[in-house]
């Protein structure tokens, strides 16, 4: 167990967190492969938003051993950390979208401070963005707060791939958002990671969104991992958290949609 | 960054026998971090005369959206000049992602924002400044008829609220209205006493540091100071409510915002601002009497029995009389300044900005027109 696994593009290794003193996370471990789709699903104030603020370098573990693409990210220095942030895009809760910048300028600032492309350039790329994560052309020149709840997730989803990370980190991609752009996100959420090669890994409630996408899922709860596995084999689990999970009403419909889609 | 992780595009003319196609070899990492040199190269490069082309694309060790659309974008420059272009050798995951950018390229519109003329940009700003005026005349009004549905049903007053903002704009407010406008006294006598001494009237310090403390500069000191202080965070607290909707849900459960949020501030602030411009007089006129006594060798005792005859009750009067009329000002365009937000931090911090800059504005405004007032009413 202590040894690394060198393949995986993030690697988690008993990890520890605390705020204050409530103990967020006790001996949590987990490895996400190359190019799979990887989801944290847990009740509300289990620590999966948490983890994974850890695990972008927003917020210090107690111990344990965090690598990204094989490096160690607790007491990273910032230059090293830098490169790291280049090849990974966050997509965060609320978007976080600078209100004071257009969608365009929002992503076009992402390639300004890291790339040396010219004006024309960047301002095609960008375009292009807007255009990959199912935006209308006129929405780049629109401000945040002109913007419906589901086009502003793809409008920060556009700014998270702004410079072709090879790993994605979404939080809660489909919160707050009606059914059909939920099922828009989905479905963009799937074709990124095919179209761009991408490793996702996301923290969601969405059990729809579960059966559609992740490749595999693991269970947090109570600072602990409880299970990981791909759905089907997270839905045979003898663990009543688990079991409560994916048996409510709410995960029985989920599941049935998902079986009457294959 | 290494050779490899560098794009580039390489020309062979030399090797292809005119009949044939010019092969163009595209070898590196064709990604947005290795494509900065390479653009540079392709907005003046020479492209040969052939009608043909061959791109042979087997060298690209990396390619990404970015790079495929440079790739994209430089085919259909060339197709656009009517020559035949034809890519080879590209791997099939770098073949799919071309497709993909080649696709989306048609949805890829116009992102900039357009720029207005100057024409426009007076004309919005002239209609801008129009509507200011009338949204801040009826947000004066519905503030209004809360006032007069609160003094018609006086249970609906918010105590605590307006204690609260009591404390906060007022009391907080000591310390730094206090020591400014010791201050204040002290300047005026020390520049004064000069005059005065030379011609031999250092009494009349008191005429001078009394008038101008009581009638004209504590009010106005403590209206600015307040006004920075608390009507700025008025705007703020407001303005971001507002861009977190909870005015709206304030709406939804059937509170009016007005009720709520403006009228404790702007019946505190009218309590408030009296008792701080009292405050300001005292250690002002304080101020004045130690500089007195160091400077025109004017006691304390001297001192005070000239204040007496020289300072009516009326020229107090005159000063605190401005107070809740400043009050109203700052209160009402702060709050006003702050139901303007929208949407955006940055916002927030502009609409702050106006509220402190057009509350003095006011406020000195208000202070002329009493001065002329107070004129012709000969007080």
């Amino acid at each position: 167990m202590e040894q690394h696994n060198s393949n995986a593009v993030i690697d988690v290794r008993q990890l520890h967190t605390c705020y204050g003193k409530a103990v967020v996370h006790d001996n949590v471990s987990l490895a996400v492969r190359p190019g799979e789709i990887f989801s944290l699903v847990g009740g509300s104030g289990c620590g999966k938003s948490t983890l994974l603020r850890a695990i972008i370098m927003l917020l210090q573990p107690v111990s344990g051993s965090i690598r990204v693409f094989g490096q160690e990210v607790i007491g990273l220095s910032d230059e090293r950390a830098l490169d790291l942030r280049r090849r990974w895009g966050v997509m965060f809760e609320r978007g976080a979208l600078f209100s004071s910048l257009t969608v365009a300028e929002n992503v076009a600032m992402v390639l300004r401070e890291h790339t040396q492309l010219s004006a024309r350039l960047i301002d095609e790329v960008v375009a292009l963005k807007i255009a990959l994560t199912g935006l209308p052309a006129t929405a780049g020149s629109k401000y945040p707060s002109e913007l419906s709840g589901g086009m502003r997730k793809r409008a920060a989803l556009a700014r998270a791939i702004a410079l072709d990370p090879e790993l994605l980190f979404l939080d809660e991609p489909t919160a707050g958002l009606d059914p059909l752009s939920a099922s828009g996100i989905d479905e963009l959420v799937r074709n990124l990671r095919d179209a761009l090669g991408l490793t996702i890994m996301m923290v969601t409630h969405d059990l729809d969104l579960l059966w559609q996408t992740a490749d595999r899922v693991g269970v947090l709860d109570g600072g602990r991992i409880l299970g990981v596995g791909t759905m089907e084999e997270l839905s045979q689990s003898e663990h009543p958290v688990i079991r409560e999970y994916f048996y409510g009403t709410r995960g029985r419909s989920a599941r049935e949609q998902a079986w009457k889609k294959k | 960054m290494t050779a490899e992780q560098i794009a580039k595009l390489i020309i062979q003319t030399d090797t292809a026998p005119a009949t044939e196609a010019v092969k163009v070899r595209c070898t590196g990492a064709w990604t947005v971090q290795g494509i900065a040199q390479l653009e540079r190269q392709l907005k003046d490069m020479v492209w040969p005369v052939a009608a043909d082309l061959e791109i042979d694309s087997s060298a690209i060790s990396a390619l990404d959206t970015s790079g495929a659309w440079l790739l994209h974008r430089t085919v259909r420059a060339l197709e656009q000049q009517g020559r035949s272009v034809r890519i080879i050798g590209l791997r099939p995951e770098f073949g799919s992602l071309l497709e993909l950018v080649s696709a989306r390229a048609g949805f890829a519109g116009n992102t900039t924002h357009p720029k207005d003329g100057l024409l426009e940009t007076i004309g919005r700003q002239a209609w801008q400044s129009l509507e200011n005026v009338s949204g801040m005349l009826v947000f004066v009004g519905e503030s209004s008829i809360a006032l007069l549905r609160t003094i018609v049903q006086p249970r609906r007053i918010r105590w605590r609220t307006i204690l609260h903002n009591i404390q906060s704009a007022g009391f907080e407010a000591l310390p730094i209205v206090g020591l400014l406008s010791f201050l204040m006294g002290v300047v005026i006598a020390y520049q004064g006493a000069d005059q005065l001494q030379r011609i031999g009237a250092n009494i009349y310090i008191a005429d001078l540091v009394g008038l101008t403390m009581l009638r004209e500069l504590s009010p106005l000191l403590t209206a600015i100071i307040v006004a920075g202080r608390s009507g700025s965070a008025y705007a703020a607290q407001i303005g971001t409510m507002k861009v977190t909707e909870e005015i709206d849900a304030l709406r939804t459960i059937g509170v009016a915002p007005q009720e709520l949020l403006v009228l404790p501030k702007m019946l505190a602030l009218v309590i408030a601002l009296p008792l701080l411009t009292v405050y300001a007089d005292l250690t002002g006129v304080l101020g004045g009497m130690i500089m007195a006594s160091s400077k025109l060798d004017v006691s304390f005792v001297v001192f005070i029995d000239r204040f007496g005859d020289a300072v009516k009750l009326s020229s107090f009067l005159t000063g605190i009389v401005k107070a809740p009329v400043f009050a109203a000002i700052i209160a009402l365009v702060g709050c006003y300044q702050g139901f303007q937000v929208t949407g955006s931090a940055d916002s927030v911090g502009r609409q702050t900005t106006l509220s402190v800059v057009h509350a003095i504005f006011l406020v000195i405004v208000a202070d002329a027109l009493f001065s002329v007032v107070f004129n012709w009413l000969r007080i």
